[in-house]
């Protein structure tokens, strides 16, 4: 697993999204990228996956040019490269093993998925996945009948069905309470830790990269201006990334169990924004 | 958690979804033959009752259009000036259901907000409005129009008055179920500060489902143009009158009868292009 970034670039009118962001990952990892919002963590993974085409640059992932990728072919990178959004991005109406199913519509021929005519191979191997999440109970459910933890979840049994060899996640818990958000998080450690996956998940709280990355890239206006371990993410680092003056403290990118205690603090510094 | 792992409960979770899906495989093929059966069923019937035979008179289906289109053609460098002659009769045919689109758009709202389970002000009245409404959809328009006529005298408002119910019942039905598939949030929002209903209706639902409202509103618009046009044949003016001298004519008539149409498509594409500008207007705010 060799995946090498150079100079991907993304433009949109004359505003630059991304500039020229080059690092490469020698082995499985844990990646976690941080910035504020609107630094370009979603349209660099967006460009990753290939539903974002990059301006300039090249990921080469294996030796190949991933965003060179058309048509057949882009559409089996995608296959190979799984996505977990925000909002989730489930079918709201189907059931959880449909919804589970879905990672595997480009691997099987259209009409037979068209018909629902999956194998019962298939199906057994989207309910273990879901039983090894804990979500067997909700098999059967619509996906719009859980909570969101359990959806996020849902969207991370999508993504396994897929086999990835890289499984990219846009602040998968920006939407969910710091209860669910922290067993997401763990979910998608563990997916790492015990299937060597590489996962690179955008996160706007520094606490939470710092607890379950290997590696951190901090991000600031479409540039990278800091690639290195959580050790080394000291709060002057981290002012630089979120652009903030001597009166930030890290409470204000906390959404953590650990930080929510110390509430008067947490409630001035998000009055104080 | 309550969905912790179940090691027992796994197989008998896997067999019950494996079932299920069975079962639904099993329903939609059952499903699939009996429409089948359905259609060539009534297809056969269709045919026996008919006077002559389908696949007797197939070879004379194109025989009318074919003396129309010749005939027409034939006279090509009258069509113009007949479009120009028969061009007051259209405005007139569009006028009935521009107006009866306009006013029985307005009556659908209401209903459909009244007929919406999820959006009525009081359970009870959901039937009741439904049922008024299939009453609407039910009646033909031209048994309507020729009631009113009868009543009325002949022109365009028996015609109005006619479409205009039908499109109550129809918008309405379709409003409804557009309605039943808004967000609640938004209305509980407005509820939590103290709206009343119609301020409700008026501010959380009618901006989620105004554009839905408004093409199948345009649809109508469309299908009423025609019915318009068909009232005409008995007795309520418009282009439709017109048509059925040109067509009920016999030999000579059939330039006129092509003019007619030719106007009548054109202003069905207009309005199709003008829709198209207005729902994108409304989607994406002014451009």
């Amino acid at each position: 697993m060799h995946i090498e970034v150079r100079g991907v670039t993304r433009r949109f009118g004359t505003a630059t999204a991304v500039d020229a962001l080059s690092f490469s990952i020698e082995r499985p990892a844990m990646i976690g990228i941080i910035g504020r919002s609107g630094a370009g963590k979603s349209t660099f993974l967006r460009m990753i996956n290939g539903m974002t085409e990059a301006s300039a640059g090249q990921i080469l992932v294996e030796g190949e040019d991933v965003l060179a990728l058309t048509g057949k072919a882009r559409r089996a990178w995608q296959s190979r490269c799984a996505m977990i959004f925000q909002q989730f991005n489930l079918v709201p109406r189907l059931d959880v093993v449909s919804n589970v199913l879905h990672g595997l519509l480009n691997r099987r021929p259209t009409l037979a998925t068209l018909f629902n005519l999956w194998s019962e191979g298939d199906i057994r191997r989207a309910i273990a996945i879901l039983d090894r999440l804990g979500l067997a109970e909700q098999a059967p459910k619509r996906a719009e009948a859980l909570s969101g933890g359990q959806q996020q979840r849902v969207a991370i049994a999508r993504a396994m069905m897929q086999e990835p060899q890289i499984i990219l996640a846009d602040e998968p818990i920006a939407s969910l309470d710091p209860m669910n958000a922290q067993i997401v998080m763990q979910t998608l450690r563990r997916i790492h830790d015990e299937d060597g996956r590489t996962v690179i998940a955008n996160l706007h709280t520094l606490d939470t990269a710092r607890r379950y990355c290997d590696r951190v890239i901090g991000m600031r206006a479409g540039r990278m201006v800091f690639d290195g371990t959580p050790e080394q993410l000291t709060l002057d680092v981290a002012r630089e990334i979120y652009g903030a003056d001597a009166s930030f403290s890290e409470a204000t990118t906390s959404t953590s169990l650990d930080v929510l205690p110390e509430g008067r603090r947490y409630e001035q510094a998000m009055l104080a924004d | 958690m309550s969905d912790a792992t179940v090691p027992g409960g796994l197989s008998r979770i896997e067999a019950g979804y494996l079932a299920q899906s069975r079962r639904r495989r099993a329903l939609s093929t059952v499903l699939g033959i009996v429409l089948l059966a359905m259609l060539a069923a009534g297809f056969g019937l269709a045919d026996s009752r008919n006077a002559g035979g389908f696949l007797d008179g197939l070879h004379r289906i194109g025989d009318f259009p074919l003396e129309l289109l010749s005939e027409a053609l034939a006279r090509a460098d009258r069509i113009p000036g007949l479009m120009a002659h028969y061009l007051p009769s259209l405005i007139e045919t569009l006028n009935i259901a521009l107006s009866s689109t306009i006013i029985g758009t307005a009556g659908a709202v209401v209903l459909s907000l009244l007929g919406a389970r999820n959006l009525a002000p009081a359970r009870w009245i959901v039937a009741p409005v439904r049922r008024v409404m299939d009453l609407f959809r039910a009646l033909p328009e031209i048994v309507v129009a020729l009631a009113l006529i009868f009543a009325l005298g002949g022109g365009p408002v028996p015609a109005m008055l006619a479409i205009t119910l039908h499109t109550f019942g129809a918008l309405g039905k379709l409003f409804a179920e557009v309605n039943e598939n808004a967000d609640p949030r938004p209305v509980e929002g407005l509820a939590s500060v103290g709206a009343g209903w119609v301020q409700r209706m008026w501010f959380a639902v009618v901006p989620q489902v105004a554009p839905n409202w408004l093409s199948y509103a345009l649809l109508r618009l469309e299908i009423n143009v025609r019915a318009s046009a068909i009232l005409g044949f008995v007795g309520a003016g418009g282009i439709g009158y017109d048509l059925k001298v040109a067509i009920g004519w016999g030999q000579g008539r059939y330039d006129a009868a092509a003019a007619i149409f030719v106007l009548l498509i054109l202003s069905i594409i207009l309005i199709d292009q003008s829709s198209e500008r207005l729902r994108n207007r409304l989607i994406r705010g002014k451009a």
